[in-house]
């Protein structure tokens, strides 16, 4: 027992790095964007066939392809999002859900509807595993995934407080109009977050790819994950992501435990356990739960 | 400084609604006979046109004038067609079930509205999507549904394919007929100015007294209802069910493209649009998956180019309404000191 | 050359006309106060100055250089600051991060987070507090020391004693001395008519979007202002309106 909640924990460092992008974009552009899964599995596909056919590693192939997700980001927030959050708050919902249906269907036209995985094209790290006390064997991905996800929202954390750019930003997320008056280029601030935000979900995309098989129609579940992991969580800090992602993980391994079918249904049971706790006990909406905090 | 000088004149059905009115008696009288002329494959093609109208309707009902937009109405339509199932495997007649599930989904949609409704714009979507994830994952537990192996509703089997095929046309026919008049009853009376004000600005409606969520439920309800007679509706046309193919978000998507190629927020739009999404399924919807990427992109381009779809703009270059669900205010003259623009003008007089 | 030049700007906020043809100029290191009852277009002209909104007609000149068209952002690095109504102050981050803030896009110069503190020795405690839990008056300061942090050579100042206790006021309009004495060119829209007369050298009184009076600050009594303030007085005619 002790070793599925290890591998439930681990299992919410995926959560937390699936999470933290959406949780990053919603906070500052105030956009939940509905393609966010899609783009993951985009970001999986373009990693299989750069190792399928040209025999990149995946881990190299990230080096092409989270630069792609940087761009695909800027573009995203420039041509579309901008674009459509001058329409009102409903109105990016409508646009991104479009576009996860065309990002899904062209990786359906160009690839099939076969299940493809980077596990092939990573050697032995899928299935090696370190031996803790008390035998319990831990995945070395696992643990990388793990690991990255700790630095990826360490990273965001400190760039977010520390440096210029991301004092720009959360001066944009708070009120934009006003960062334009004391200098911020708001429009150009918003575009870097988006930018960001792709690049972890390239990241995701890639271990996505890595720990298990994914079809041209998985983005629907990877999106679902996501604000799961980041509506639990995000109390309060970018680290609320990972908590979340883990409560997700470690209820949807209760739930495998429970019932064959009970991994899915551990995960959406849980979610919805906390936002009615959390709806009856603030009487807040959720935009505040989602919040990230800027410093805590 | 004023801005209406002049006196407004106020108005609520025109010589064009008037023959609207009229016309649509005529088109629904016209329906009702059709099976009699058309081949086997039409009339299931025209059960499939009204089913439709009924999700865009239900939808447009919801995100239009609720200002509630959902990414999980699947949930209704799946559990439509799986009460239907149960229902009729509990001995009730096939028929009366369709009808009976549409009651227990929109029953069932009372409490979820409760905890639902609480949550804003995208929250609300994607919540409303986690709902359909989960029913879905529940329907499949059923010994009955064999998971996503399915089941059929066998008992409607008693009854030949013609009778069968025409007692679904005229069912379906007379479910949008009385959806789209409920809709255009409560958009007309007493609630609809409650629904108009909520759709316009949610914040101020409240601050003036109207019930924004004893409004937003009863079209949380009414959607619920809706498409859940149009899941059944549909489970009787196919007679089959499975899980994956009524709790596909695809469903979610069609409504989606129907409502914003039609108008969104305007009554006769979802129905243009639904007729729209019809003729475009007739032609293409043999080309597959880019099918449906034409339709994820024109719903990007709408989105972003005419979000108030092919109706509203129509309506907003012609001052064109045929069934009006509001008041217009039409104005003599505007205030000399400012010229207003035309889209100003628009927003001021024909706020419905 | 003016530093500033304003010409036939008007404004809008959708149907309403917020300033209806404004003109003035503004030399290097005069302080011009704007005074006017309460919606008669001051705020609007100068968030306009800022950036803040876009004229529907008119031009803007900064040096001689066409501003109209350019977004606020970028009028930071060209030299103007302003310190809007209500001090807008991101109160989700701390008073350095504000004051570093106005550091983005500013011009070279040599206002630093220590000089400010030496300005407003009162904030030196609050320097890492969260802006949102200050007093008004340490609001006020960091919102004027984010403004100067971008070394502006025009500086706007929106109702800067608004909601502040008197004491604290007089500190804020002593800091603003030591401003105008180092040569800083200031708008300033301000309530208190007194103050105004005393700090600036030259007066605009608006009137429903419209320069009703405008003379030197010294040479300008206070009844003339106060009867344009009312609408009683009229710039060419002299005439009383019906």
């Amino acid at each position: 027992m002790s070793n599925q909640i290890i591998q439930g924990i681990l299992l919410g460092g995926y959560y937390a790095l699936i999470a933290c992008g959406l949780s990053f974009m919603f906070s500052v552009m105030r956009i939940i964007n509905l393609a966010h899964g899609s783009l993951a599995v985009f970001s999986a596909y373009a990693l299989w066939w750069l190792a399928s056919r040209y025999h990149v590693s995946p881990f190299v192939g990230l080096l092409i392809v989270l630069p792609l997700m940087a761009a695909i980001g800027w573009a995203l927030q420039r041509f579309l999002l901008e674009r459509s959050a001058r329409g009102g708050a409903l109105l990016p919902i409508l646009t991104t859900f479009g576009l996860a249906i065309v990002i899904d269907n062209l990786l359906f036209e160009q690839f099939g509807a076969d299940t493809r995985s980077l596990a092939p094209y990573i050697g032995s790290l899928s299935y090696d595993s370190w031996e803790w006390p008390g035998s319990i064997y831990v995945g070395k991905l696992a643990v990388m995934m793990f690991a990255t996800a700790i630095v990826l929202l360490g990273g965001l954390q400190l760039f977010l407080t520390h440096t210029r750019l991301g004092r720009s930003i959360r001066a944009t997320s708070e009120d934009p109009d006003t960062a334009g008056l004391v200098g911020v280029d708001a429009r150009r601030a918003n575009a870097i977050a988006a930018a960001i935000a792709m690049v972890t979900v390239g990241l995701a995309g890639a271990f996505l790819g890595m720990r298990a098989t994914f079809d041209p129609y998985a983005g629907a579940p990877q999106l679902l994950f996501a604000f799961e992991a980041a509506v639990i969580g995000g109390a309060g800090s970018l680290w609320g992501t990972l908590i979340g992602g883990i409560v997700l993980a470690l209820a949807q391994t209760l739930g495998a435990q429970v019932h064959p079918q009970g991994f899915l249904i551990g995960g959406h049971a849980v979610f919805l356990v906390v936002l009615f706790v959390r709806l009856s006990a603030s009487g807040l909406g959720l935009r505040d739960l989602l919040r990230l905090g800027k410093t805590s | 400084m004023s801005t209406l000088a002049t006196m407004p004149v106020i108005e609520r059905g025109t010589a064009t609604s008037r023959i609207a009115a009229m016309a649509v008696a005529l088109i629904i009288a016209l329906l009702a006979i059709a099976p009699q002329f058309l081949s086997a494959g039409s009339v299931d093609r025209m059960t499939a046109l009204f089913i439709y109208v009924i999700l865009a309707a239900m939808w447009n009902a919801l995100a239009g004038f609720g200002g509630l937009v959902s990414v999980g109405q699947q949930v209704f339509f799946g559990l439509g067609a799986y009460f239907a199932i149960r229902l009729a495997d509990a001995g009730l007649n096939p028929f009366l079930a369709l009808f009976a599930s549409g009651l227990v989904v929109g029953v069932v949609s009372i409490p979820l509205s409760l905890f639902m409704l609480r949550l804003r714009n995208g929250e609300f979507a994607i919540g409303m999507w986690v709902i359909a994830a989960l029913t879905h994952l529940l329907v499949n537990l059923d010994r009955l549904v064999q998971g996503e192996t399915g089941t059929s509703l066998i008992s409607l089997n008693v009854y030949d394919a013609g009778t069968r095929r025409a007692t679904i046309y005229w069912l379906a026919l007379a479910s949008m007929t009385a959806l789209l008049a409920i809709l255009f009853g409560l958009l007309r009376g007493s609630t609809g100015a409650a629904i108009r004000a909520i759709r316009d600005n949610e914040d101020a409606a409240a601050s003036v007294g109207v019930r924004v969520t004893g409004t937003k439920r009863l079209l949380f309800v009414l959607a619920a209802f809706g498409i859940g007679i149009a899941g059944a509706l549909w489970l009787a046309t196919s007679i089959t069910f499975q899980p994956k193919t009524y709790f596909n978000v695809q469903w979610t998507a069609y409504m989606i493209f129907m409502v914003l190629v039609g108008g969104i927020g305007t009554f006769e739009g979802a129905i243009l649009g639904a007729l729209v999404f019809f003729l475009i399924e007739t032609w293409f919807g043999g080309t597959g998956v880019w099918y449906l990427v034409g339709l994820g992109a024109t719903a990007v381009v709408f989105s972003l180019f005419l979000p108030r779809g092919l109706w509203g703009t129509i309506e907003e270059r012609f001052g064109l309404r045929l069934l009006p669900v509001g008041y217009r205010v039409r104005l003599a003259a505007a205030d000399d000191d400012v010229t207003p623009s035309p889209q100003q003008t628009t927003m001021h007089q024909e706020k419905a | 050359m003016s530093l500033l030049s304003v010409e036939n700007l008007v404004v809008r906020h959708g149907l309403l006309q917020a300033v209806r043809g404004v003109s003035f100029t503004i030399e290097r290191g005069e302080t011009l106060a704007l005074v006017g009852a309460n919606g008669a277009g001051k705020t609007t002209l100068l968030r306009a100055i800022a950036g803040a909104h876009q004229p529907a007609a008119g031009r803007l000149l900064l040096d001689g250089a066409n501003l109209t068209s350019v977004p606020s952002h970028r009028r930071v690095g060209m030299g103007i600051a302003l310190v809007p109504e209500g001090r807008k102050l991101f109160v989700q981050m701390t008073v350095e991060e504000n004051l570093l803030l106005g550091r983005t896009a500013g011009r070279p110069g040599d206002w630093s987070v220590d000089k400010v503190l030496d300005m407003f020795p009162n904030l030196k405690p609050r320097r890492h507090a969260r802006t949102g839990h200050l007093s008004g008056g340490e609001q006020q300061a960091t919102a004027i020391g984010r403004a100067l942090m971008s070394n502006p050579e025009l500086l706007l100042l929106d109702e800067v004693s608004l909601g502040l206790s008197p004491l604290i006021v007089d500190r804020v309009y002593a800091a603003l001395q030591g401003l105008i004495a180092s040569g800083t060119t200031i708008i300033l829209v301000e309530q208190d008519l007194n103050r105004a007369l005393a700090v600036s050298d030259r007066v605009i009184c608006m009137l429903e979007g419209r320069v009703a009076l405008e003379g030197s600050s010294k040479a300008i009594s206070r009844e003339e202002v106060t009867k344009a303030y009312f609408g009683l007085h009229r710039k060419s005619s002299g005439s009383v309106p019906a």
